[in-house]
This record gives structure tokens, C-alpha cells and sequence, in this order.
């Protein structure tokens, strides 16, 4: 015992070791939920393949196209936030209103894909389709619809930035702001790198 | 003693700049929209009770099938209506009635009722914090789960029936409503509503994490919290981790019956006729459901055997024995029970050498959960024993969750379970490890923290009465099950007089059920206690049970903000009980050492005021 309350009353008296901005701290527990989901699903997509009866088809192009984009908008977003610790608030909108409408293709690049697989064949549901196309139209409209809800963040910071309220002092949302999306974009590039691994 | 003595460091607690503590708030926004924790804590017990009666009525029903099959149910016809055809329970309404009792059992009363409850009261309170990390979501986390609530009620209503395929929803059962008429409109209702409850969980637990590792108060560092934040800290961690592969089953499932994807649906012919479904694997949907499934279990455990740790060491008036392995083991149990779920699925058709890791890491679990029943022995030994009802609960729980981890071991050897797979067995094991055990955590906590909760005191006798009815009705309810699976008879089975080889068992499910019966009646023995004693119980005073957490040192009617003025500094871990030389038997978290030279050990000595 005795050597653990040394270390304890040294932890007491420093001033909260551990504490992170609390905000900040769920934003993390709520990516890590975010990567469980989509570990399960690929976790099952593992599993499925390795059972057979598996259609192999190859990825629309597009989705290369919109992977650039998508790194882009992570450069971008970046850009806003090494503005806004400058105070360069002008800047800021520009780099904000960038990764926006970026992000905004990368959703209809993304959609646009999806038209490409029906064209090719490949359904959602019905009694053509198969689990391997059935999940790329899960994993990608999943991924979508969190990158929609990084879009309407986006768009908070934005109606925030022309309010003057991002700026040096006033980091902590757009702080959040730039791990979530850089968050999907990582998440993005690995459900890619998994589908042209797997297919 | 000094109890009341107020630090002359000035930290405080500084992360609620966004609390307006003073502020009138109207009605609605104190009672049904509150953000305090407290408040929160209560309605989800309030709900967790609602539905502990609710599920607990089903299985009474379905018992009646079981324990008297020939009677005529005619006289429940006024409240069940349709699905008393002819004096008898509709087939297909007993497996509703099976699948809605285990739903609501295990999510919602001992999920929402227990975590919900316990976490949200005694987070901030233990860990000396005004309130979790965003009181919003903890809002919003509760109001989820009413709407989940709400829809999980609607669907008993349907015309068709609520889900029927058990609580584990197997397709191709629960995807197809040619199986089952529950498989239609109450099945998507069943997913609809698991969904709103898988957000509020993870709010919940969000706020959890987020509270316990950012806001505790000076001083509070990880070794020093009370086993139950450990307890309630790992739960959240566990939920964290399980609940978003249940969201993806779940939504794999909502493709296949509604947007004929064939995720888990393969070739299917129903009367000659192939469905369009071809390719799925139902065999995934168990990997995916029992990767939550197993976790799950332990989420509902941990937090019952968190809230028996600070029960049995206050109540033993010593020190928690082997505090750090308590810990230790609950990380295990945390990380193993992420890589067992297979034991599950032994008879699935699974390769036998996979089968026989899993029944490897299996049996390791067995080893911290001993370690955990070891330790509550320890410290109960030769402690100067209170017999609380909260105490005799929290035995109660280490008695269930001996008898029942002792099957458990049974279970995961595959050979084994190959016979008892499936079998009245398992619903002993997990009715006794599981049920019971978390119910009587749950019940020892109402008990125990019900002064904190409503300024008043339970009545003693009447629990008392509670317990014993309760624990020796659950066994004689449970025990005789473990002998009905070992003869071979399979769970969710509507008759036990349909076939030869169980005819002979109807003596003893006579038995239990007389004995579910009477265990369940006396039940309300505690409702009327719990709201009885809400209005004209005994008032408590501050710190009745002698206990040395901080909750206790909150004003008997802790307003929201939870402190009047600063809150207390821990200069002590939660478990100084009976120390040697202190004139007390107890020595609360928030009193320096300096204040007690009488029994302080060589090493224990404050931190030294440091530089600002
Ligand atoms: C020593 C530790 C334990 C072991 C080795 C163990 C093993 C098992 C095994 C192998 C099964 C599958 C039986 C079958 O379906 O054929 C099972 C079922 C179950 N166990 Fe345990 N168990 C242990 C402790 C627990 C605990 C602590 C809980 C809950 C708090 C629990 C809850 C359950 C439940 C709910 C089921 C049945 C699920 C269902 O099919 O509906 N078990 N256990
Ligand atoms: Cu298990």
C-alpha cells in the first residue's frame, strides 16, 4: 500500500492529470462506438466471404475520385484551424466553406457511385443480389450518413466563424470539429483500403 | 472529528461554469426534462421497477402453461383477450411472452433499471462532482430509453403480437413472419425500440466515462474510488465497446426483412416455394449478436457486484479484502468476456478445434470471477456483521452467483454442453448468475442508498420478510431446473406433457411454479415498502449506515449541484473501516490524516500544500 499512496498523493496534489476537455473526451468515446460498428460490419464481411457464394465485382472508379477529394477536405479543415489559433478569421470562412462543399461532393461522389454499381449490376436487395454488394452499399451508406453529420458540424462552425466566435480563444469546437472529420476521413480511406483488399 | 473540514486549497471544481444551480426551474423542467442526476437516477428507477413487474407478470403466465397445463386459463381472458383460445395460451403467444420477459429483463430493467439507476445517482456523488459531464445527454439518454420503452410497450399490444423468436431474435426466425406472426409488424417495433435503447446507452455510458475520469474532486485519484465507480466505469467501458455491434446486427437484420438484402437468409423454401433469399449466413448473426450477447451478461452483473463490494465493506465494518485484485478482476472479466462469446454457439455446427479455444478462454473467466467470490468471503469473515436488508441482498448475490458461476463452468466445456445446450439447465445457470444475482444487487442497492435517494428510511422488517421469501423462493424456483435440463428437456418448449420422455416432470414444475408465484407476490412486499416509505418512512439522518463515501456528506436533501459550497477534498481511499487506534470504526474519505494521528500507518501522510 504504501508506495501507491505516495504516487496517489502526488497525483492529488498535480493539478488533474488526466483532465481533457469533457466535451472533447465523448467526442473520442463516440468515434470509438463509431469504429465498432463498422469493425462488426467488417468483421462479418470477413466471415461471410470466407463461406462461399460470393459475388466479385469490381469497385466503381469514382470511388478513387472521391477518396482524393475527401483527403483534400482533411487538408482543408486543417487550413481553417491553423487560421483560427492565428486569428486569421478570414481565412477561416474560406477554409471552412471549402471543406464544406468538398465534403458535400464527396456525399454525391458517393451516391453517384452507388448509381454506377446498379448500372453494373450490383443491387442492394432483391433476389439478384448478393451479400458482397449488399455490404458495400452498407458500409459506404453508413459512412455516408456519419459524414453528413460531419457536414452539419461543419456548417455549425461556419455559421459560428461568421459570428466571429472561432477564433484563438475559442478553440474547443472547432477543435472537435477537425478530429471528427479527420476522423471520417480515416475512417473513409480504411473502408476502401478494405474493400479493394477483400473484394 | 472534523468531518466538516474545508480545504484551504483553491481548487475547486471548475468544470461547471455552465451549471446555473440557483435558478428557478419550472415543473417540468425538475421532474419529467431534468438534467440532475439524481433526478435522472430516480426515473430510471422508477421505469426499472415499472418493468421488473411487467416481465416478472409474463413469466407468471407462461409458468401457469408450465407448471399446470390442464387448468383453464379462461379467467385471464379478460386481460389477455385473443390469445386464451379455448382456456388455453395461444402456442404462439408463449413464445411472445418468453421473448418480452427475457428482452425486458435483461435490457431494460437490469440494463437501464440497474446501470441507469445506480450510475447516474451515485457517479457524481462518490466521485464528488455536482453533476455528470453533460446533464443534456444524461437528459436525453433517459428520454431515449422511455421512447425505446414506449415502443417495446406498444408492440405487446399488436394484434400479430410482439417478437416471438426469444430475446436472441435468430433469423431466420425473427426475419421471416411465415415462422412466427411476431416476426412481422412486433419484430420491426422490437428493432426500432433496441435501437433508441442502444443511443441511450451509449449517451448514458458516454457521460459515464466522461464523468468519472475528468470531474472526480481533489484528491480523488483511481486508487481511491469506491469499488462501485470501478464497477459502474467498466460497465460503461463494456457497453461502449458491445453495443454498436449489436446496432449492426440489428440493422443487417432491418436490410434482410425489409430491403431483401440476404445477410443472414440463406436458400429458404417455405411450403415448396424457394423465398428470393439466397447466400445469407444465420450462423453470422449469432457471431455478431453474441459478440454483444456475452459482454451484455456482465454488464448486467458488474454493477451489482460493484454496489455488493461497498455494501459488505461498510456493512462487515472492514476494509474491502484484496481492494486492488477487485480491480483487477473486473478488468479481466472486461477483457475476456469480449473474447468467449462463442460458447454460445458450441453446437453451431462450428469447428470443433475453435470450439475448444473458446471453451479455453471460457473456462479462464471462472478464475477472476472466483477471485471476486473469494474476496466478499474474506471480508465478510470475522468482520463485526450488520445484518441490513442491504446486507442480506448482498450475500444473497455472492450465494447466486457462487451456485450459478459453478453451472457456468458445467456449461463451457463443449462436451458438455452439447447435451445441456438449449436445455432447462442454461436457464437455471443464467437465471441464478444472472437474474438473481443483478436483481438482488439492484434490490441491496434500493435498500442501501434509499436514505440518499428520498431522506427517509426503508422499514426494516418489511425487508427482512423481502429477503427471505426471495432468496429461498428463487432457489426452490431454480434449483429444480437445473434437474429438468440434465434430463434432456429443451427450453421454450410450449407443453411438457406433449412428449413421452418429460411427462414424468410435471411434479416438479407444479413446484416451481407455486414457488415463482409466491416469490413473486412477495415482491410487492417491497413495492409497498419503496412507496410507502417515499412519503411516511422513518427520516434518515445524514449518514445512517456509518459509510465512508462521499455521497454522505452531501446535505440529506442534496439539492442539485449536490454541495452546499465547495465539495470535499479525499485525502483517503472509501474503506478505512475499523482501523486500528481511530476512535471511530469508520473514517470518511474527506477527513485528513492529519486529523487522525491515532491511526494513521507510517506512510499515510498528507500531501503537502503545494505552490500556486
Ligand atoms: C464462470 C463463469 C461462466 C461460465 C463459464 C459461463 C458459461 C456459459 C455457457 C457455456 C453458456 C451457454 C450455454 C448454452 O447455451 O448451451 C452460458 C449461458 C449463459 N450465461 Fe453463463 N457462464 C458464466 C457466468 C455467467 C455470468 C456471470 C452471467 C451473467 C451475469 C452469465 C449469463 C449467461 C446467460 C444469460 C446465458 C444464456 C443466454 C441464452 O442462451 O439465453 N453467465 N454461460
Ligand atoms: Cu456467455
Amino acid at each position: 500500500m504504501g508506495q501507491t499512496i505516495k504516487i496517489d498523493d502526488n497525483l492529488a496534489s498535480s493539478n488533474r492529470p488526466l483532465s481533457m476537455h469533457p466535451k472533447k473526451f465523448a467526442l473520442w468515446l463516440f468515434m470509438v462506438t463509431i469504429v465498432m460498428i463498422f469493425g462488426a460490419l467488417t468483421s462479418a464481411y470477413i466471415v461471410r466471404k470466407a463461406d462461399g457464394n460470393w459475388l466479385e465485382f469490381e469497385l466503381p472508379l469514382v470511388l478513387w475520385v472521391n477518396s482524393i477529394i475527401i483527403l483534400l477536405s482533411s487538408a482543408t479543415i486543417q487550413w481553417a484551424y491553423f487560421a483560427a489559433k492565428k486569428d486569421e478569421l478570414n481565412q477561416v470562412k474560406m477554409a471552412m466553406t471549402i471543406t464544406f462543399i468538398l465534403g458535400s461532393l464527396f456525399v454525391i461522389g458517393q451516391y453517384y457511385a452507388w448509381s454506377e454499381l446498379v448500372r453494373m449490376g450490383v443491387f442492394f436487395g432483391g433476389n439478384t443480389s448478393n451479400p458482397s454488394g449488399s455490404f458495400v452499399y452498407v458500409l459506404t451508406g453508413l459512412h455516408a450518413l456519419h459524414l453528413i453529420s460531419g457536414i452539419i458540424f461543419i456548417l455549425i462552425i461556419l455559421v459560428a466563424s461568421f459570428r466571429y466566435k472561432v477564433h484563438s480563444k475559442n478553440l474547443v469546437k472547432i477543435e472537435m470539429c477537425v478530429s471528427y472529420w479527420h476522423f471520417l476521413d480515416f475512417l473513409w480511406i480504411y473502408l476502401f483500403g478494405f474493400l479493394i483488399l477483400y473484394n | 472529528m472534523d468531518l466538516a473540514h474545508i480545504s484551504t486549497d483553491s481548487h475547486i471544481n471548475h468544470s461547471h461554469d455552465h451549471d446555473h444551480d440557483h435558478e428557478e426551474l419550472s415543473w417540468i423542467q425538475k421532474y419529467i426534462f431534468s438534467e440532475d442526476h439524481k433526478v435522472i437516477a430516480k426515473q430510471y428507477l422508477f421505469m426499472g421497477i415499472m418493468w421488473a413487474i411487467f416481465g416478472g407478470a409474463m413469466s407468471l403466465i407462461f409458468r401457469l402453461q408450465l407448471g399446470f397445463p390442464n387448468a383453464s386459463m379462461d379467467w385471464l381472458q379478460p386481460l389477455l383477450g385473443d390469445w386464451i383460445k379455448e382456456g388455453k395460451l395461444d402456442p404462439e403467444f408463449y413464445l411472445a411472452l418468453v421473448t418480452m420477459h427475457g428482452t425486458i429483463m435483461v435490457f431494460f430493467v437490469l440494463t437501464a433499471g440497474l446501470s441507469g439507476t445506480f450510475s447516474n445517482f451515485l457517479i457524481p456523488l462518490q466521485i464528488g462532482a455536482r453533476d455528470m459531464a453533460s446533464g443534456f445527454l444524461n437528459m436525453l439518454s433517459f428520454w431515449f430509453f422511455g421512447l425505446s420503452s414506449i415502443i417495446m410497450m406498444v408492440s405487446i399490444f399488436l394484434e400479430t403480437g410482439p417478437a416471438s423468436g426469444g430475446w436472441v431474435i435468430y433469423p431466420p426466425l425473427s426475419a421471416l413472419p411465415q415462422a412466427v406472426t411476431g416476426s412481422g409488424l412486433g419484430m420491426t417495433l422490437w428493432l426500432t425500440s433496441m435501437a433508441f435503447f442502444i443511443v441511450s446507452s451509449l449517451l448514458g455510458g458516454i457521460n459515464y466515462i466522461t464523468t468519472i475520469i475528468n470531474l472526480r474532486t481533489k484528491g480523488m485519484s483511481f486508487f481511491r474510488m469506491p469499488l462501485t465507480i470501478w464497477a459502474f466505469f467498466i460497465t460503461a467501458v463494456i457497453g461502449l465497446l458491445s453495443f454498436p455491434v449489436l446496432f449492426a446486427a440489428a440493422l443487417l437484420l432491418i436490410f434482410d426483412r425489409s430491403f431483401g438484402t440476404s445477410f443472414f437468409l440463406s436458400d429458404i423454401y417455405i411450403a415448396g416455394e424457394a423465398l428470393q433469399h439466397t447466400g445469407g449466413s444465420p450462423v453470422l448473426f449469432q457471431h455478431l449478436f453474441w459478440f454483444l450477447g456475452h459482454p451484455e451478461v456482465y454488464i448486467v452483473l458488474l454493477p451489482a457486484l460493484g454496489i455488493t463490494s461497498e455494501i459488505i465493506a461498510t456493512n462487515s465494518r472492514k476494509p474491502i479484502f484484496g481492494y486492488k485484485a477487485m480491480i483487477l478482476s473486473m478488468l479481466a472479466i472486461a477483457f475476456l468476456s469480449f473474447i468467449v462469446w462463442a460458447h454460445h454457439m458450441f453446437v453451431t455446427g462450428m469447428n470443433p478445434f475453435l470450439g475448444t479455444i473458446f471453451m479455453f478462454l471460457t473456462l479462464i473467466i471462472a478464475v477472476p470471477s472466483a477471485v471476486k467470490a473469494f474476496n466478499y468471503i474474506t471480508t465478510l469473515w470475522r468482520g463485526n456483521i450488520i445484518f441490513t436488508p442491504a446486507m442480506l441482498f448482498s450475500i444473497g448475490l455472492v450465494s447466486f452467483f457462487i451456485s450459478g458461476g459453478l453451472t457456468g463452468i458445467i456449461l463451457g466445456n463443449a462436451a458438455a454442453d452439447i447435451q445441456l445446450h438449449d436445455t432447462y439447465f442454461v436457464v437455471a445457470h443464467f437465471h441464478l448468475v444472472m437474474g438473481s444475482a443483478s436483481f438482488f444487487g439492484m434490490l441491496a442497492g434500493v435498500y442501501h442508498w434509499f436514505p440518499k435517494m428520498f431522506g427517509r428510511m426503508l422499514d426494516d422488517t418489511l425487508g427482512y420478510i423481502h429477503f427471505w421469501i426471495s432468496f429461498v423462493g428463487i432457489y426452490m424456483v431454480f434449483f429444480p431446473l437445473h434437474y429438468i435440463g440434465i434430463a434432456g428437456f429443451p427450453r421454450r418448449y410450449y407443453s411438457f406433457t406433449g412428449f413421452d420422455f418429460t411427462r414424468s416432470f410435471t411434479d416438479l414444475n407444479t413446484f416451481v411454479s407455486i414457488a415463482a408465484i409466491i416469490t413473486f407476490t412477495a415482491q410487492f412486499i417491497f413495492v409497498f415498502n419503496f412507496i410507502y416509505s417515499i412519503f411516511k418512512g422513518r427520516k434518515a439522518n445524514s449518514n445512517p449506515w456509518k459509510s465512508n463515501t462521499l455521497e454522505w456528506t452531501t446535505p440529506i436533501h442534496p439539492g442539485h449541484g449536490n454541495w452546499v459550497g465547495e465539495i470535499p477534498t479525499v485525502y483517503r481511499w472509501s474503506y478505512d473501516y475499523s482501523k486500528p487506534g481511530a476512535s471511530e470504526d469508520f473514517i470518511p474519505q474527506n477527513v485528513p490524516y492529519a486529523h487522525t494521528p491515532e491511526s494513521n500507518l507510517p506512510n499515510e501522510v498528507d500531501p503537502v500544500a503545494h505552490k500556486h
